[in-house]
């Protein structure tokens, strides 16, 4: 994106878009939701831990949604806990965003039949920005579904808010 | 340790008519059936006899027998009328080594049983799952509410045969 393209040589000046810098900060560090529903779960937590390194792509577990800037759906959506998701959804400030982890939270996955108490996706109660294919997804898949969020927010603009 | 029909025996003894039958041709456990009506006080004897010494309640099962007359609806569904609905005991005795299974059937229009909750507390969570996925009504059980489904569920029983799953829940669409 070139953030530093027209960097003064000599002083301590940087000329950038307040566009750019907004999104360069903000998807430098995007604090997400401690909260995991299922087996996905388990691999977002390996996504997380040392070997796979959130940390190094800014992002960390925030334990209220007050202070968290997206939300991973990492699990099956039943329908008793949508309307928990829902409210949490709405206690997160403004931007922000929701990633949505597994082919349940895709689409109720292997419940979409005969899952009598599965939400049939998330996108049902909630705005998904990237959906993370897998059954569960591998934290590669999870880590590139970050990265493919992070696209969305460098090409938001302050005027209209696209992600 | 006491076989399946020393068991049946000193129940009978004991309780005559609320004691039904002995079923030794199934091909797992031999089960014993009894009266839905008595199974706080079969269960009572079961656990204090000194010769019984039940102390474990392994599970508790509720169970759709789907026995009843199935009728075609319009919409190309089925419902069931009359027939039955069990719960299942299974019962181990740690001290002693033996284990039995039980059986209690209860109508389908009315399935009143009496709770076991105060004999083996295991009994508390799974009477709920009993009640909330199959709809059968514990007596005295003392906090019968649903336990997995929301408290707001107003469509049924979801693990009965003849259940329909609701359009909508809260605004949220059901079906896929």
């Amino acid at each position: 994106m070139g953030l530093l393209d027209k960097e003064f040589s000599e002083d301590n000046i940087v000329i950038a878009k307040v566009d750019d810098l907004m999104n360069w900060a903000r998807l430098s560090s995007i604090w997400q939701l401690g909260f995991g529903l299922a087996c996905c779960a388990i691999e977002m937590m390996a996504t997380s831990a040392s070997h796979y390194d959130f940390d190094r792509f800014g992002v960390m577990p925030r334990n209220t949604p007050r202070q968290a800037d997206a939300i991973i759906i990492s699990g099956t959506v039943t329908l008793k806990m949508a309307l928990r998701i829902k409210r949490l959804y709405e206690q997160m400030p403004d931007p922000k965003y929701i990633i949505s982890m597994g082919s349940c939270s895709n689409c109720g996955g292997p419940y979409w039949e005969h899952g009598y108490h599965v939400l049939k996706g998330v996108d049902r109660v909630i705005p998904v920005d990237v959906y993370v294919p897998g059954c569960p997804p591998r934290p590669e898949a999870l880590l590139e579904g970050l990265l493919k969020l992070q696209e969305k927010i460098r090409n938001e603009s302050l005027r209209k808010k696209s992600a | 340790m006491k076989t399946a029909d020393e068991i049946y025996e000193l129940l009978k003894k004991e309780f005559g008519e609320a004691i039904l039958s002995l079923d030794k041709e199934t091909p797992v456990e031999p089960i014993i059936s009894i009266a839905p009506l008595h199974t706080n006080k079969i269960a009572l004897f079961l656990r204090d006899n000194e010769e019984l010494k039940f102390d474990s309640l392994m599970c508790l099962s509720g169970v759709d027998d789907a026995n009843g007359e199935k009728i075609k609806e319009e919409d190309g569904s089925e419902t069931i009328k009359g027939g039955t609905l069990s719960v299942y005991y299974h019962l181990y005795s740690i001290p002693l080594k033996h284990k039995i299974t039980l059986k209690a059937s209860v109508p389908r229009e009315n399935p009143e049983i009496e709770s076991v909750e105060s004999i083996w507390r295991t009994a508390d969570w799974h009477e709920r799952e009993a009640y909330d996925l199959i709809g059968i009504k514990f007596l005295n059980h003392p906090d019968l509410r649903r336990i997995l489904m929301p408290y707001d569920w107003e469509a049924g029983h979801p693990l009965r045969k003849d259940y329909k799953n609701p359009e909508f829940y809260q605004g949220m669409k059901v079906p896929y």
